[in-house]
């Protein structure tokens, strides 16, 4: 064989090869979908729509109904959301555009360390530290705010809120590493025409914000996907009691904790096929998020490749004009 | 009139940038006359990057009402030095600047001086237009309203006669809440100037406002300036050289940090003092 | 205070909170750290690497087997993942156009953002209910199914730093792309690809939820991989929600050591990331 032809059919199988690999990788995702799928249709042709808003999960009669998970994953998310995103945007805005360059990276490794820390080790330090906690924030709670439907039942230490608190440190990484690279990829000349207009440093950083405003979306999006799907330290604090509640002192549920604690007990094959829709919807869900949040980020930082680590915004060394 | 410094051997060798060696100093102060008031003044400016002195004491007076237009080889010094001129460099971290910028006789880097206002008073027009992803008419008044410079009812009025100052009223006035980033690269830019016009500066500095721009662009853009310069004081850095001689009243010469040459604009292109300065204008080098 | 000084204060406010921000950031972060090193640290001894656990109720005994058991986890997964992920991503620097490789990089991106959790469905379906048992197979399954997206991932962007004049220069002496591929380009990429791997590796040994009913738990250590093992999480997630207090003693002291582990491991990354940087600067 004349060595070119032998190179191409060496290059023809090198495409195939690989591609083979990557195309794995296609398959293991569609894959997964068609297995989540499969495995819950037994829950889904018995309990169709109704099992989003059946609040009974009532194992021992066969009585399914998602209310109570998607109502805690959906708040505990949200909360987590209210506390984790103004810390996480301070934190971007801070490392992106206001600090000293000598901290600039040990405080960035030590943000990032808090996204590396396991789940469970957040689960433990919060059953061991947290609750107790906020059992004593709760029990010094004065009568009347006890009313408030917001702080109402009795001071057990675990409940919603707890698992806000914990979900939030656990988001706030995330948010505030990919808002940092949104706002480094915002074009300096947007900070420097408000303030050739007279703008102070905090407006400067709002035009810049203003500037990559779908990408922070993006980013906080970001974050209440990465909420959705934690499971170790939620179900450790959350208190797991299927019950709807607004009270952040409530033990509640959520998706991923219910499939955590009773996978392993489904007896029959409804009870597993139900608690496998709970994944789907879970998976489902994360999908719409994380496809979401990737848009607007990407819609952001395309024009700009963010790899060397030049510093940002005003910091940047201009060369002499 | 400034002497003639350069020996017989410097106007022997080719006229190639030697590394290390400073072009030669004009020997006397510029004996420049201004019929109008100084409206800026720069004393001995001294400019740091860190450890690197970037401007070699810039002497220089923008009179009011004028074009003066800074000229000289890329690296020069003549953006670092306008963008002294509105503490635009401030927000660079390691710098320092030795030595007095006046503007109407008050020291710019005095003790207690408010950078905000200041700003609003030397606007600055940049170059590659950067309007706000906002409308026409937002990007005009953020100028206002950041600076509460005017109740809300008044704005439409200053807005418009912002628009009308830098030529673009009549292209955009049907579509003021369009955003900004719809319009052509020209268009931008004169957004830009409008913008910078919206806070009644009194001193307008622009950074190389046409390079990005197509000759017809170009020439709005000149049109704008030789109007403009009735009501402000015009300070155009270009390494275009005919876009100098064709606006400007007078031109500085900058070269590796320093003030070379400054005169009116006629003198320099057609009888310079300097040597180094007749062969940067006739294309010699950069 | 004029309008002017009003704005500059309130802009130096802010920019306090965001300081302030950083600092409420960094509080769960020591207050985490303090409390596994305080907890965990008395009970790190001997024993508690070497010995297996005693029946529920008794004290003493260690978590050999569950050391032993994510070592033999991550070992798997590794196995699955790394020659996955590296060729995968080999095809994504060498056909960056192609429709499969946006599809690849797509779905790699869904992979990488599925719950845990819904990643131990998926291998419990695949692996678990067909045999009916629980298995380190399907443990190290799920494991490195994790694992995939993140390496190759990294195995991409890597081997697109490597300058394309490497593959260029292997391919004009008569070299196959697959010759060039394989031992040009990615040895090239090579140190930094085998950061992302350990990087990986430690961020898999800290998961629960995927192994809760795959790997399930052991209380030996057998090196099966048709039979259920423990793992330091899910040994640490039983005990944490036990009530004995020993049990909760070794839970620390099981969180001590995969804090650490991570810990060594983000560090070292760093050092090893700015070191690439700095030689590719050159």
């Amino acid at each position: 064989m004349a060595p070119s032809s032998r190179r191409s059919t060496d290059d023809r199988l090198f495409r195939l090869g690989t591609g083979l690999f990557a195309l794995f990788v296609v398959l293991l995702v569609a894959g997964i979908a068609f297995e989540l799928f499969r495995s819950s249709r037994l829950s889904v042709q018995k309990f169709g729509f109704g099992f989003w808003v059946t609040k009974v999960w009532d194992p021992v009669a066969g009585d399914f109904g998602a209310r109570p998970f998607i109502w805690g994953t959906l708040y505990s998310s949200f909360l987590a959301l209210l506390i984790s995103t103004p810390i996480a945007l301070g934190i971007a805005i801070f490392l992106s555009e206001l600090s000293p360059k000598a901290l600039r990276t040990p405080l960035a490794f030590l943000t990032e360390l808090l996204a590396a820390i396991p789940s469970i080790v957040y689960g433990l330090w919060g059953v061991f530290v947290l609750v107790p906690l906020v059992r004593k924030l709760q029990v010094a709670t004065p009568d009347w705010m006890r009313k408030i439907p917001l702080f109402s039942g009795p001071p057990l230490g675990v409940g919603m809120g707890t698992a806000a608190i914990i979900l939030a440190v656990m988001v706030i990484p995330f948010t505030s590493s990919v808002a940092r690279e949104v706002l480094r990829a915002v074009p300096n000349t947007q900070r420097e025409a408000a303030y050739a207009l007279g703008a102070t440093r905090w407006e400067a950083i709002q035009a810049a914000m203003r500037y990559g405003r779908t990408g922070i979306i993006g980013a906080i999006i970001l974050g209440l996907g990465r909420a959705i799907g934690e499971t170790m330290a939620v179900t450790m604090v959350i208190g797991n009691n299927p019950q709807v509640s607004w009270s952040l002192f409530a033990p509640q549920y959520s998706m991923a904790a219910v499939i955590a604690n009773e996978f392993t007990e489904a007896a029959d094959n409804l009870y597993l096929s139900a608690l496998i829709e709970i994944g789907l919807v879970l998976f489902v869900i994360t999908l719409i998020i994380n496809g979401l949040s990737r848009a607007l980020i990407w819609s952001v930082t395309r024009e700009v490749k963010v790899k060397a680590p030049k510093a940002a915004a005003p910091a940047v060394e201009k060369a002499a004009a | 009139m400034t002497e003639t410094v350069v020996s017989e051997t410097e106007r022997e060798r080719p006229p190639m940038l030697r590394v290390g060696a400073a072009p030669p100093e004009p020997k006397t102060a510029s004996s420049l006359e201004f019929t109008s008031a100084i409206r800026m003044e720069s004393r001995r400016l001294r400019f740091f990057y860190g450890s690197n002195q970037a401007l070699h004491d810039i002497s220089i007076r923008i009179p009011e009402k004028s074009v003066t237009a800074f000229i000289g080889p890329s690296g020069c010094g003549k953006s670092t030095f306008l963008r002294c001129l509105n503490r635009m460099n401030d927000i660079i971290a390691d710098i320092r600047v030795e030595g007095d910028v006046l503007l109407d006789g008050k020291d710019i880097y005095g003790p207690g001086v408010d950078i905000v206002s200041l700003r609003r008073r030397v606007g600055m027009v940049f170059q590659k237009s950067n309007p706000f992803p906002k409308s026409i008419f937002d990007n005009v008044a953020y100028g206002l309203k950041i600076n509460g410079l005017c109740p809300t009812a008044e704005m439409p009025e200053r807005v418009e006669k912002a628009l009308r100052g830098s030529a673009l009223w009549d292209e955009v006035k049907d579509r003021l809440h369009a955003s900004a980033l719809g319009l052509s690269g020209g268009q931008q830019q004169r957004l830009c100037i409008a913008r910078a016009l919206a806070v009644e500066p009194e001193v307008v500095l622009m950074d190389e406002p046409a390079s990005a721009l197509d000759p017809i662009a170009t020439q709005k853009i000149e049109e704008l300036i030789y109007e403009l310069k009735r009501d402000y004081t015009i300070v155009i850095v270009t390494h275009n050289m005919q876009q100098a001689a064709r606006v400007s009243e007078y031109t500085a010469f900058f070269m590796l940090g320093r003030l070379v040459e400054h005169d009116r604009t006629d003198k320099i292109f057609t009888n310079p003092g300097q040597k180094i300065t007749e062969d940067y204008i006739t294309g010699r080098f950069g | 205070m004029t309008q002017s000084g009003r704005r500059k204060a309130f802009s130096r406010f802010v920019e306090i909170l965001c300081g302030a921000a950083v600092l409420l950031a960094l509080v769960p972060l020591f207050f985490v750290f303090f409390y596994v090193v305080q907890q965990g640290f008395s009970s790190l001894n001997w024993d508690f690497f070497t010995k297996m656990p005693k029946p529920v109720g008794e004290t003493g005994g260690g978590m050999a087997n569950a050391i032993l058991g994510t070592l033999y986890l991550i070992a798997i997964a590794g196995a699955l993942a790394i020659p996955v992920g590296l060729i995968a991503g080999v095809y994504l620097s060498e056909y960056p156009r192609t429709r499969l490789a946006t599809a690849t990089r797509f779905t790699a991106d869904v992979l990488n953002g599925i719950p845990s959790i819904v990643i131990g469905i998926f291998a419990y379906s695949l692996v678990v209910m067909p045999v009916k048992h629980f298995s380190a197979l399907a443990g190290g399954v799920a494991l490195g199914f994790m694992m995939i997206p993140i390496i190759a991932r990294t195995a991409e962007e890597l081997l697109n730093l490597v300058p394309g004049t490497l593959r260029e220069g292997a391919l004009a002496l008569g070299a196959t792309r697959s010759r060039a591929a394989f031992s040009v380009m990615l040895p090239a990429a090579l140190p930094g690809i085998m950061t992302g791997i350990l990087v990986a590796l430690a961020r898999i040994s800290g998961e629960t939820a995927p192994l809760l009913f795959t790997a399930f738990n052991n209380r030996f250590f057998t090196m099966r991989l048709d039979q259920p093992i423990a793992s330091l999480t899910v040994q640490v997630y039983t005990y944490a929600i036990s009530p004995y207090d020993d049990w909760h003693r070794q839970a620390w002291a099981g969180a001590l050591v995969l804090v650490t582990v991570v810990f060594v491991f983000s560090v070292l990354a760093r050092v090893v990331t700015r070191r690439l940087e700095r030689m590719h600067r050159t």
